[in-house]
């Protein structure tokens, strides 16, 4: 871990926790090691704020494996809805439709505007193909950004970075960040202190996955330099619609799950495509996560809930 | 392939009918040939290395559950987003190589070679 004043780890460790109904997936780590443990009950909100992620809605998929990803998101909409503790803002890691088209975009949005939270997007491979290559996307979602959609914010102290990797991609290649935007990256970065706290939101995960699949980013490790000098850096990503995790020195990576559609664990399929489950059991594959975060050294909380047990 | 028959009582235009014959048969014979199909099953095209004769259009066509994107790695053809069942074709009318992939999926590629 980075030396610096933020060494939450070891100290009694305060668990920050969502108040939830029903059971989650709550990472957390110790001693640097990721550990998982299923959370029971209700646990107080401490202060701090949270914010929810939410990543592969692919509005208007219609086949076997979910007849109704519009369906699904609404519910997972209605999971949101029915936490009690306010989120400050909701992250929806891209792959919002199935196809860039209008009316899918229309959809999502109406469905996500039930939530009644500011949402900051960044597009998926499956948000970028209408006829104009991402100029469909770039008009509803990327009013304050840059290039095809990368941008930063800041909450509460923490510095929240939205990357854009799947443009520009090359054939027999994984997903792209680009020299223009790293340079971007390099930028927003110079002047802020090692102790601030990053969270990079990008569609395709930041760390090689599976690269026969194309589950990685090629210059991904020129992004992970820039970030190496802070002390928290968390990484939360989409695309291959379960979760994985990984912690390397101080950078935390998290996958989230879709609310659209599983797909096989690398390996245990010949193709990474939409996987069919039982009907029954779909919801216990789709889900939303939660991540709070707390001034004062701690490494932030992440709370996975699926939609079903 | 039409077979025409030739009708013996007109020997004097024989030779013409023949002719027209054989031109008649080879364009319609080139008609049915000069067609070619990629599938696409499992993110993969099948097969992934065809040949052709120039002037061949070949389709493709996508049979996975899930979009893809066709894209010649040098620009000269780019399909829309096919959904499944949806197809796409380019006629190849230069001798060449072709080298194409996934946009959506890039690690899927494939290649046309057009030789005489």
């Amino acid at each position: 871990m980075a030396q610096d004043d933020k060494d939450g780890i070891d100290r009694r460790g305060a668990l920050e926790c969502m108040i939830w109904a029903g059971t989650g997936v709550l990472w957390t780590l110790s001693g640097g090691v990721p550990k998982s443990a299923l959370i029971g009950s209700a646990h107080a909100a401490q202060s701090g704020f949270s914010f929810l992620q939410i990543s592969d809605s692919h509005v208007g998929f219609d086949k076997p494996a979910n007849p109704n990803a519009l369906g699904t998101l609404n519910e997972a909409i209605d999971k949101i809805l029915a936490m009690p503790a306010g989120p400050a803002f909701m992250i929806h890691t891209g792959d919002i439709s199935h196809l860039s088209k209008p009316k899918q975009f229309d959809d999502a949005d109406q469905a996500i505007a039930r939530a009644k939270l500011d949402v900051h997007y960044v597009p998926g491979e499956h948000d970028v193909i209408d006829e104009n290559n991402g100029k469909a996307y770039l008009e509803r979602y990327g009013k304050n950004a840059k290039g095809a959609g990368w941008y930063a914010f800041d909450q509460a102290g923490v510095h929240f970075i939205g990357l854009v990797n799947v443009v520009n991609l090359k054939a027999g290649g994984m997903g792209n960040l680009g020299d223009e935007q790293l340079a971007w990256l390099a930028d927003d970065l110079k002047d802020k202190s090692a102790s601030t706290p990053i969270v990079v939101f990008a569609h395709i995960p930041l760390w090689t996955i599976a690269p026969e699949w194309g589950w990685g980013t090629e210059d991904s490790a020129k992004a992970l330099a820039l970030l190496s000098r802070f002390g928290s850096v968390t990484v939360l990503n989409g695309h291959i619609h379960q979760l994985m995790q990984k912690v390397e020195g101080a950078v935390s990576f998290y996958t989230a799950r879709s609310t659209a559609f599983p797909q096989p664990a690398p390996g245990t399929a010949p193709a990474p495509g939409p996987m069919l489950v039982p009907a029954g059991d779909l919801r216990k594959y789709l889900g939303v996560r939660a991540v709070a975060f707390h001034q004062g050294a701690e490494p932030l909380a992440v709370t996975d809930a699926a939609l079903a047990q | 392939m039409r077979v025409l028959a030739r009708p013996p009582f007109f020997k004097r235009f024989a030779g013409v009918a023949l002719i027209v014959a054989a031109l008649l048969a080879v364009a319609i014979g080139s008609a049915f040939a000069d067609e070619a199909k990629v599938a696409i099953d499992n993110f993969t095209f099948v097969p992934d290395t065809i040949t052709v004769k120039p002037g061949t259009t070949v389709t493709f066509e996508n049979r996975d559950d899930i979009p893809h994107l066709i894209v010649d790695t040098a620009g000269k053809f780019r399909s829309k987003a096919l959904d499944t069942n949806d197809t796409f074709s380019v006629k190849f009318d230069a001798p060449g190589e072709f080298s194409y992939f996934c946009a959506l999926h890039p690690h899927m590629t494939g290649k046309v070679i057009v030789a005489p």
